[in-house]
């Protein structure tokens, strides 16, 4: 039941399922293949190109200011924390979507979706308008609490959390929708209650949706830039993240852009690489 | 065989319009990248000299000065390139864009811009280090950051803003959903947006007046035109178009 | 019926295994204990509208078709579907309004739905997990409940390694962990394959015995339901057709559904002395029983001879006109399906068959003695 349960089952079962679903790289039918290799060029040859023009000579010279790390360091803090959030608040949501009934969900569904097509831009003046110091509801989170969002470390994640969370929602939700209900039904007969079954049985069994969704919701967080620059500004060590610094270089020093750009991809697919082993590995069970 | 010919000149009439090269040009457009600042100003403009030059049409792209240069230095088809600094331009020529040497035909200047009616009686660029305001200024890599720096230079200032907006219009943005108190931006903005912010000059802007240098460009499909709407922006109804905006006259020691 | 205790269950080849009778002498006697029940489900055009009731230590079956509405019973018996109407009691408390998790309810799925990341041990220990019972305590007991099904060299096993068989004895003791005051099984045994089926029969069928509680199981399989049930409730279209224990069911079944399911012709028809006119034909058929008023008549397609020229022979015989509509093999065996004067099922050889050219379509004359039919009332 705990954090090392799903790698060891897989150990074993993993090989035999490889070897039975991979065909040999040959044997792919031409008609996918040529697509499939023009759709990796498209998405790669733009990565190559910023490696071939990168200022490798600049580049330990950005290395070395600690702009770049203190960057870095709040956009992975930010993009964390952001998708902590949309895990508590995202998961659940998915399970309303896919698990209960209730007039109008369908209309809640396509709105959970709308920061996907939102201009981030947009995304942050709504945010502004919600949750800023005269918004909405941050007019009252200023009267009650003293809290202002905007300009702050917490209202990046915000941002970040809120144009990131429907990437985790229908990532849980089309899992939760393929998962087989009557084991919540068979955790009920055994006396769980909803929350018990949801958490002892469910959300093991969509735990690879949830890091799917989680990942993506990650990756989407650490890139974000229009919402977290309207909502939250730019500030050096508070709201500046790498996507800001970058575009901000890009104004004045477009090499030192490149630079940051290549620090940012780095560390992002070190860490996706790294959590996509582990999550695979846990896939099996 | 006879409906072949037909068949062929109409596919290759198709592809003429796709590529936009076909034989008779309808009217001559004249493409103009200026400054996101300039966009009222320009617009206006361009409707007075479509008017003035039958069958020319003028057609705009207004963005950051940066954005622009960059789209014109990697190939964009611009005729005519307006930019809210001297830097930008010059990163233009350098790279070989630009016919002849840019002239100035604005100047801009910084003003701070207040909530509706100043509630916080901001009279000075000194009142801005007061802890209890809420300030954003441009970043310094942007025009207005770099003019918003040499002015506190000036004045011996330095504060703590809450943020570096990444150009002038979402520093202006902050202040008029009142997530800031205060910012830096320039006259011309302030103007724009009408009552729903006030400014208050300052006698520091003198020494960071920003210059708005204009071009044709090297490659201009339309060299002439281009010429005549660069005329047409420093005559003197172009000069009273941009002064209703806000803009300063270029200045005596213009190049 | 309903007071039949678990030790004195009827039967007709059945050990009665004395020394795992204490739950059902201790509630048994008491007269409010075990289920009662009437069960009203609507699902649009569906009505489910059925009586339940059975002692502590008593298994119920509810054979039916499918989609006669026997799991949505066992559903509304769970908590997992509402009743519309009607009431559950068990042990004199009523479940209805309570929900699943609240009920003393234990249930084997059709297709055990085992949690798949979980041990074998951890599924029979979720729901001793889940009435607060320490992690440490519960696996002793889910331990316990493995070695008793067998499959205590199994428990660190996940699902997915277990065989179907397996499968169903780590569900059965999951969900005889919580001790329940009333089993449900879900066609507990159509999963496994025949040979399988067989071992878990008779597996099943002790494991239920010495269950002290009400067992209620779900199936289609009427060899299932006499094997493992003490009494049937036979449910067509959401009503309750027939109940009584299996023997008295298998012999005088009183809906064709039940008739073709222990392989009778039966026939409804009012009977005078010793001849029995079938409701809705020309055809009358001469019995053993005298009776009078609305009566069953039933009798094995084996009992049925067929003539190619109309029998001329002596003693009771009954004797109709008939055409062969459809020929079926079974093994050794032919079974013809008449229509004509009166509809039945026949077997005959192989060789008779071919004698008679037996080919559908054809007339035949069909014969069958006053000796091999049952007649019973209807009421």
């Amino acid at each position: 039941m705990s954090g090392g349960r799903p790698r060891d089952a897989t150990r074993s079962g993993r090989p035999g399922r490889v070897a039975g679903s991979l065909r040999p790289f040959g044997r792919a039918p031409l008609a996918l293949l040529l697509p499939a290799l023009g759709g990796l060029v498209f998405l790669l040859l733009p990565l190559v190109a910023l490696l071939v023009r990168a200022p490798w000579a600049e580049l330990p010279a950005q290395l070395g200011s600690p702009q770049v790390w203190e960057a870095l360091r709040l956009s992975l803090l930010s993009a964390t924390t952001a998708t902590a959030l949309c895990l508590v608040l995202g998961v659940p949501l998915a399970w309303l979507l896919a698990r209960t009934d209730f007039p109008g969900r369908r209309l809640v569904r396509a709105l959970v979706t709308v920061p996907l097509v939102l201009p981030p831009v947009v995304g942050g003046v709504a945010l502004l308008l919600a949750l800023g110091r005269d918004g909405l509801v941050g007019r009252l989170l200023d009267d009650w609490f003293g809290v202002t969002l905007p300009f702050t470390t917490a209202g990046v994640v915000v941002a970040e959390a809120f144009v990131a969370m429907p990437f985790l929602v229908i990532s849980v939700e089309g899992t939760l929708r393929a998962a087989d209900p009557r084991f919540e039904e068979a955790a009920a007969t055994l006396g769980a209650s909803r929350f018990t079954a949801f958490r002892r049985v469910t959300l093991p069994l969509i735990a690879p949706g949830v890091a799917a969704g989680a990942v993506l919701a990650w990756a989407r967080a650490l890139g974000e830039f229009g919402a977290t620059i309207t909502f939250a500004g730019s500030f050096p060590g508070r709201t500046q993240t790498m996507p800001l610094a970058v575009y901000l270089a890009l104004q004045s020093d477009p090499a030192a852009a490149v630079a940051l750009s290549l620090v940012l991809l780095a560390v992002s697919v070190a860490v996706l690489g790294a959590m996509r082993d582990r999550w695979t590995a846990g896939m099996g069970g | 065989m006879r409906p072949a010919p037909r068949w062929a000149a109409a596919v290759l009439a198709a592809a003429a319009v796709l590529c936009g090269c076909g034989a008779q040009e309808p009217e001559p457009t004249v493409t103009v990248f200026a400054a996101a600042s300039l966009k009222e100003s320009f617009t206006a403009l361009g409707e007075e000299f479509e008017e003035r030059h039958p069958g020319t049409e003028v057609e705009f792209s207004f963005g950051g000065s940066d954005t622009l240069a960059a789209g014109i230095t990697g190939g964009a088809p611009a005729d005519v390139f307006a930019s809210a600094d001297g830097t930008t331009m010059a990163r233009v020529t350098r790279a070989g864009g630009a016919s002849g040497r840019p002239k100035v035909f604005a100047r801009n200047r910084l003003q701070i811009v207040t909530l509706p009616g100043n509630p916080h009686r901001i009279r000075s660029l000194g009142d801005l280090d007061r802890p209890e305001l809420k300030v954003v200024l441009c970043d310094a890599s942007v025009p207005c950051g770099a003019a918003a720096r040499k002015a506190l230079d000036t004045a011996r200032l330095r504060l703590s803003p809450a943020s570096y907006e990444q150009d002038v219009k979402s520093a202006l943005t902050k202040v008029r959903l009142k997530e800031a108190d205060a910012a830096l931006v320039y006259a011309t903005d302030v103007r724009a947006a009408g009552d729903a912010v006030a400014g208050v000059e300052f006698p520091e802007a003198d020494t960071a007046l920003n210059s708005y240098p204009i071009t044709v460009l090297a490659d201009a499909p339309q060299p002439e035109r281009a010429a005549e709407f660069v005329a047409f922006v420093r005559s003197a109804e172009g000069r009273r178009v941009l002064r209703e905006a806000g803009f300063l006259e270029p200045g005596p020691e213009a190049p | 019926m309903t007071d039949v205790s678990g030790a004195g269950r009827p039967g007709a080849d059945r050990t009665v295994t004395g020394g795992s009778g204490t739950g059902a002498t201790g509630t048994g006697g008491e007269g409010t204990g075990g289920l009662e029940a009437r069960l009203v489900v609507r699902r649009g055009d569906f009505l489910l509208d059925v009586a339940l009731s059975a002692a502590p230590g008593e298994v119920v079956a509810l054979l039916g078709p499918n989609g006669a509405g026997k799991t949505t019973a066992l559903r509304a018996l769970a908590g997992l579907a509402p009743l519309d109407e009607g009431h559950l009691r068990l042990d004199g408390a009523e479940l209805a309004p309570l929900p699943a998790e609240r009920r003393p309810v234990g249930v084997v799925f059709q297709d055990y739905l085992l949690f798949p990341h979980l041990s074998a041990l951890d599924n029979v220990a979720f729901g001793l997990r889940c009435r607060n019972m320490s992690r440490r305590a519960a696996r002793d007991e889910a331990a316990r409940w493995l070695e008793r099904v067998g499959l205590a060299a199994h428990a660190g096993a996940r699902p997915h390694r277990l065989s179907g068989g397996q499968a169903q004895r780590v569900a059965l003791a999951r969900a005889l962990a919580t001790r329940p005051r009333l089993l449900l099984l879900d066609e507990p045994l159509a999963a496994l394959d025949a040979r399988t089926r067989l071992e878990m029969r008779s597996a099943l069928r002790g494991h239920l015995d010495d269950f002290e509680a009400v067992a209620v199981l779900v199936t289609h399989d009427p060899l299932d339901a006499m094997v493992l049930a003490d009494r049937l409730v036979v449910v067509e279209d959401g009503r309750v057709v027939q109940t009584g224990t299996p023997d008295l069911i298998a012999r005088r079944p009183r809906t064709d559904y039940v008739a073709r399911l222990v392989g009778l012709n039966l026939y409804r028809g009012k009977a005078t002395g010793h001849l029995v006119r079938v409701d809705g034909r020309e055809a009358a058929v001469t019995v053993t029983e005298e009776l009078t008023g609305e009566v069953f008549v039933a009798f094995p397609p084996s009992a049925v001879t067929l003539h190619g020229e109309r029998p001329v022979g002596t003693g009771a015989r009954n004797v109709w006109r008939c055409r062969v509509a459809g020929i079926e093999s079974h093994g050794d065996r032919i079974r013809a399906d008449l229509t004509g004067e009166l509809p039945m099922a026949a077997d005959l050889t192989t060789v008779s068959a071919a004698q008679l050219r037996l080919t559908p379509g054809a007339e035949v004359w069909a014969a069958v003695e006053a000796g091999q039919t049952h007649a019973y009332p209807a009421r």
